[in-house]
C-alpha cells in the first residue's frame, strides 16, 4: 500500500512537469473560458431580470457553470496522456517495472483534478474582475474549487478508461464532441432550471456535471450548504464508479497486450 | 547453476480483437518456444519479421501472459511471481519508452524510483548512468531534442538503472551509428564480465549476432528451429558454398539443374544470373562443376568459393535470405538510417543483398 502513496508522488510529479513545460495548454483550455464570460456576460446581462435566476447579475449565475464546465472540458482530454504513453512504448516500459498498477490511474486523476483547481481559481478571479461577487466568500471559493476538481477527477477516470479500451486518439476526440456539449446543456449552466423545459430538467438531474453546477452556484451566492454537501457526496460516488470503471479498463488492457 | 533464463513450450495466441474484428480467430505468435540463457550470457533471438521474438520477450519481461508453457527469469516464475521478475530485470523495448516532455535525468530518476533503488542512491547512480552511457552534457534537456540514438542509449540506460541480472534489449542496435553501436556491444560485453550479466537481445544484424552472441536461437513461425553457438551453427551446415557467375539468367536456372545430381553436391540454386552450390568439399568440387557447365556451352564468367556464413545458416533454416527480395523483409527503420552491414560482400557472394542495400537508399 505504501508503493501506492509514493508511486502515485513520483508519477504525478511527471505529469506536472510536462504541463509546466506545456503551459500553452492551460493557456488554451482558458481561452474558451474567458470568451465565455466576456461574451455571455456581456450579451445575457438582462436575463437576469426574468424571475427565476435569483443572482444579482448574469456574471454571477453564469460564472460557476463556466468554472463547472472547464472542469468538464479539461478533464475529458485526460486520456489523450495515456494514449500517448500506450503508443509511445512509455506504458510498456513502466508496466516491466514493480511500479503499483493502480498508482498509474491514480496519478493521472490527481493531475486533472489539480489542473482544474488552477484554471478554475484563474476563472473565478476573472469572473470577480468583471464583476461576479462570491457572496459565499472564503468558503464558498473554496467550495467551488473542490465541487470542480471532484467532477474533474470522475471525468478524467472515464476518460482514461475510454482511452485504455480504444486505444485510439480520434475515438475520445469523438466522445468528447459528442458527449461534452450536451452535458453542459443539460445543465443549469447557463439557464436557470425553472426556465428549462420540462424533459431537460429531467436529464439534468441524473448528470453529475449538473450536480456540480447547482452547488457551485450555491457557494457562490452562499445558499443552501445542505444542499451543497449532498451534491458533493454524490459527486464524490461518481468518482467512486469512474475511478471503479477505468480500473477495470486497465485490467482488460493488461489482459489484452 | 541455475539459468538466468528458462524457458519451455511458450504459446501464445493474440485475438485480434479490436482491430481485425474477424471474430475470435487468433494470431498464432508462438509455437512452443524453449531456450535457456546462462548467466553471464549474451544470447540472441534471429529471425524473419513476425517471427515471434518480441512476443517471447515480452512474456519473459512480465508484459504478456503465455497461454501455455512455463517460464522464469533470475529465478523467479513469470507467472507466480511477476514482481519478482521486475525487480531483477531491466527491459529495453522495441518502441522506445522514454517521456520525451522529461529530460534524460528526469527519465532515469523516475525509472530509478519505480526500479525501488534506495531514495539516497538515485541521484549518484543517475548521474554514473548518463556517463557510461554518454549522455551526461544533455542529462537537463528534453528528451525530445534528443537525436534517435541519443533515445536509444537513453533506453539502454533506463534498463540498467537497477543493475539486473538479466537485461531484455529488442533490436537495441536498430537505429544506432556504427561507433555507438560498436560501443553498446563493447558495454554489454564488459556488464557481462564485470557483473555476470545475462542478456537476451533480438537483432535483425547477423554480423551483430554473429560477434556478440554467445549462443543464438533462430525462430520462424513462432518456433525455434536452431540453437547452438554461432560457430556450431556454421559448422552444422556441412559444407562450402560454391557461385559460379554465368552472365544469363536461363542459363543459371539451367545450369543448376544440371549441377544437382553432380557426385558431391548437396543442394544447387539460380539466382538471377548466377549458380550457387553447397558442395562437400569446395576444393575439389569447384573444378568439376566449371567444367561440367563449360562443356554444356555455358561460358563461366567468375567463380567464388565460401565457408558457410550465419547468412547461409538463416537461409538453411528459414528458406529466405536474411535481407533478401530488396529487403522487402525489413522495416524501413533498420534499413533506411544504417549502413547496412550485410549488404558488404564478404566473399563475392551476396549480390542480392548489395543491390537490396541500394535500391533501399
Ligand atoms: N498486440 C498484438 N496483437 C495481435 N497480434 C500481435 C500483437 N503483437 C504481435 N502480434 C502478432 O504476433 C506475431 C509475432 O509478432 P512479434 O512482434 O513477436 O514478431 P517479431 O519477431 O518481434 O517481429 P519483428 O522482427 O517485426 O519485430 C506477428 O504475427 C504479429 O502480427
Ligand atoms: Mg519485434
Amino acid at each position: 500500500m505504501n508503493t501506492y502513496f509514493t508511486d502515485t508522488g513520483y508519477l504525478l510529479l511527471r505529469h506536472l512537469r510536462t504541463t509546466m513545460r506545456i503551459p500553452i495548454w492551460i493557456a488554451v483550455t482558458l481561452i474558451q473560458p474567458v470568451i465565455w464570460l466576456t461574451i455571455y456576460g456581456q450579451l445575457f446581462r438582462r436575463v437576469v431580470e426574468i424571475p427565476g435566476f435569483g443572482a444579482d447579475s448574469y456574471i454571477q449565475f453564469l460564472t460557476p457553470g463556466v468554472v463547472i464546465m472547464t472542469a468538464l472540458f479539461g478533464s475529458a482530454w485526460s486520456g489523450m496522456g495515456i494514449i500517448e504513453d500506450l503508443s509511445e512504448g512509455v506504458m510498456d516500459r513502466m508496466l516491466a517495472t514493480p511500479v503499483n498498477r493502480a498508482a498509474i490511474i491514480s496519478a493521472r486523476v490527481l493531475h486533472a483534478a489539480l489542473t482544474v483547481t488552477v484554471q478554475s481559481v484563474i476563472i473565478l478571479l476573472f469572473g470577480m474582475l468583471l464583476g461576479a461577487r462570491v457572496a459565499g466568500g472564503i468558503p464558498g471559493f473554496l467550495a467551488i474549487l473542490l465541487l470542480g476538481s471532484t467532477l474533474g477527477a470522475g471525468m478524467s477516470a472515464l476518460s482514461n478508461g475510454l482511452a485504455l479500451v480504444t486505444r485510439r486518439e480520434e475515438t475520445l476526440i469523438a466522445v468528447v464532441n459528442f458527449f461534452g456539449l450536451p452535458l453542459t446543456f443539460l445543465s443549469t449552466a447557463f439557464m436557470a432550471a425553472d426556465l428549462m423545459p420540462g424533459w431537460i430538467r429531467t436529464l439534468a438531474r441524473a448528470n453529475p456535471v449538473n450536480w456540480a453546477v447547482i452547488a457551485s452556484r450555491d457557494a457562490m451566492l452562499g445558499r443552501n450548504w445542505g444542499g451543497i454537501a449532498g451534491s458533493a457526496a454524490m459527486l464524490a460516488g461518481f468518482v467512486l464508479a469512474a475511478v471503479w470503471v477505468s480500473t477495470q479498463a486497465f485490467k482488460a488492457y493488461r489482459r489484452s497486450s | 547453476m541455475e539459468a538466468a533464463i528458462f524457458c519451455e513450450n511458450l504459446e501464445k495466441t493474440y485475438r485480434s480483437g479490436t482491430k481485425g474484428a474477424k471474430g475470435i480467430k487468433g494470431i498464432k505468435a508462438l509455437a512452443g518456444v524453449s531456450f535457456s540463457v546462462r548467466p553471464g550470457e549474451i544470447f540472441g533471438l534471429l529471425g524473419p519479421n513476425g517471427a515471434g521474438k518480441s512476443t517471447t520477450v515480452r512474456i519473459l519481461a512480465t508484459l504478456t501472459r503465455p497461454d501455455g508453457g512455463t517460464a522464469s527469469v533470475a529465478g523467479c516464475d513469470v507467472m507466480e511471481d511477476p514482481v519478482g521478475v521486475r525487480l531483477r530485470i531491466g527491459f529495453v523495448a522495441q518502441a522506445s519508452g522514454v517521456d520525451k516532455w522529461g529530460t534524460g535525468r528526469e527519465n532515469l530518476t523516475l525509472q530509478a524510483h519505480l526500479m525501488r533503488v534506495p531514495p539516497a542512491e538515485v541521484p549518484a547512480r543517475v548521474k554514473s548512468l548518463l556517463d557510461r552511457v554518454n549522455l551526461t552534457e544533455a542529462a537537463d534537456r528534453v528528451v525530445k531534442t534528443y537525436s534517435g540514438g541519443m533515445k536509444r542509449r537513453l533506453d539502454l540506460a533506463m534498463g540498467l538503472v537497477n543493475e539486473p541480472s538479466v537485461l531484455f534489449l529488442d533490436e537495441p542496435t536498430t537505429g544506432l551509428d556504427p561507433e555507438t553501436r560498436a560501443a553498446l556491444w563493447q558495454d554489454l560485453k564488459r556488464l557481462r564480465q564485470e557483473r555476470n550479466l545475462a542478456v537476451l537481445l533480438t537483432t535483425h544484424y547477423l554480423e551483430e549476432a554473429d560477434q556478440l552472441c554467445d549462443r543464438l536461437a533462430i525462430v520462424d513461425h513462432g518456433k525455434v528451429v536452431v540453437e547452438g553457438t554461432p560457430a556450431e551453427l556454421k559448422a552444422r551446415i556441412s559444407g562450402d558454398t560454391v557461385a559460379l557467375d554465368l552472365g544469363d539468367a536461363g542459363d543459371a536456372a539451367r545450369m543448376a539443374a544440371l549441377i544437382a545430381p553432380l557426385p558431391g553436391v548437396l543442394q544447387a540454386t539460380a539466382e538471377e544470373t548466377r549458380v550457387t552450390a553447397r558442395v562437400q568439399q569446395g576444393a575439389t568440387a569447384m573444378p568439376a562443376l566449371i567444367t561440367a557447365v563449360e562443356r554444356a556451352g555455358v561460358t563461366v564468367r567468375s567463380s567464388t568459393m565460401s565457408r558457410p556464413s550465419l547468412d547461409d545458416v538463416y537461409l538453411y533454416h528459414t528458406g529466405r535470405r536474411f535481407h533478401g527480395e530488396g529487403g522487402s523483409q525489413v522495416r524501413d527503420h533498420a534499413a533506411g538510417q544504417l549502413p547496412d552491414p550485410l549488404a558488404e560482400p564478404k566473399s563475392a557472394d551476396k549480390p542480392a543483398g548489395k543491390k537490396g542495400a541500394e535500391a533501399r537508399q
